[in-house]
């Protein structure tokens, strides 16, 4: 998309980059800390040219970072992006989740009311009788 | 089932998608709850948010309008038709997010009862993937089969454990 911003062109970027279950899970093990790419390519049935593809896409959508190490090049969470990527991701869902919270509390107010009424109708009806 | 919990689905590369929400209460209250403007103001958004706009004119063809204000003073406007009215169970309406007039999508809100709790489904229909991703705010690629659920848990993980 031509229109697309660059706050946008990055987002895209990050989401395409989460789309993927290994990428996810290499951000999750990552997140306990530095890991070479022999380390992260361990838990998975992957060479390592391939775990390399897929740090170099997290690395491209700034959800990673490489260090200078020559030889390890440990990788590291870049967590400034992930989180933009997730205050995007849930202004919808907050914005309905509040209105909801919110809900239960008002429709709580209403039925006590309801009852409340009731009651004094049930008074009135006593009163008249 | 009868969780408090707000469901997203949002399957990818379709137009459409669905939300759903349990509140401990009769449909025909919930069913006011959602269309009288009295009601309206007192729940709808964030506690952070002033519905300061908030017109209906609630029949068949009727319009409605609302508008949000945050504590910066910016505002967010949406407006649509009422298509179907039947109450207490279902009301079907176009919606229209107003910095995108282009982007009409139809709304269903259809409201069922079940032991004094009321299932509250929402379908929000769009015109094309994109706008439906951007009324999700979530700019959704191909290839994301998993629901937005997965993907927030993990995010939440994520960021508790960078903090």
């Amino acid at each position: 998309m031509s229109g697309m911003n660059l706050a946008e062109r990055d987002l895209s970027a990050t989401f395409g980059a989460l789309a993927d279950p290994t990428r996810r899970a290499i951000l999750a093990r990552l997140s306990k800390g530095h890991a070479s790419v022999l380390e992260l390519a361990e838990p998975f049935d992957m060479s390592q040219p391939a775990i390399s593809k897929h740090l170099k896409v997290l690395e491209r959508a700034g959800l990673i970072a490489r260090g200078r190490d020559a030889q390890r090049r440990p990788c590291h969470l870049e967590p400034q992006r992930l989180k933009q990527a997730a205050d995007w991701l849930g202004t919808y869902r907050e914005f309905w989740e509040a209105s909801y919270n919110r809900l239960d509390q008002y429709l709580q107010e209403l039925q006590a009311k309801e009852k409340t009424r009731g009651v004094k109708k049930t008074r009135n009806h006593r009163r008249t009788r | 089932m009868a969780s408090k919990k707000l469901e997203i689905i949002a399957e990818p590369g379709k137009t459409s998608f669905t939300t759903r929400r349990v509140v401990d209460a009769p449909r025909t209250l919930v069913f006011e709850a959602f269309t009288k403007p009295e009601h309206l103001k007192r729940w709808m958004g964030p506690c952070n948010l002033t519905m300061v706009v908030c017109d209906s004119d609630f029949r068949v063809g009727g319009r409605y309008r609302f508008v949000m204000r945050a504590p910066d003073g910016q505002e967010a406007a949406f407006h649509g038709e009422f298509r179907e009215i039947v109450p207490p169970e279902r009301i079907v309406r176009t919606f229209v997010f107003e910095p995108y007039p282009d982007a009409e999508a139809l709304e269903t809100l259809q409201l069922d009862e079940r032991d004094g709790k009321t299932t509250i489904t929402t379908t929000t229909l769009h015109k094309n993937v994109e706008s439906r991703d951007g009324h999700l705010g979530s700019g959704m690629e191909a290839g994301m089969t998993e629901g937005y659920e997965r993907l927030d848990a993990l995010l939440a993980e994520l960021q508790v454990q960078a903090r």
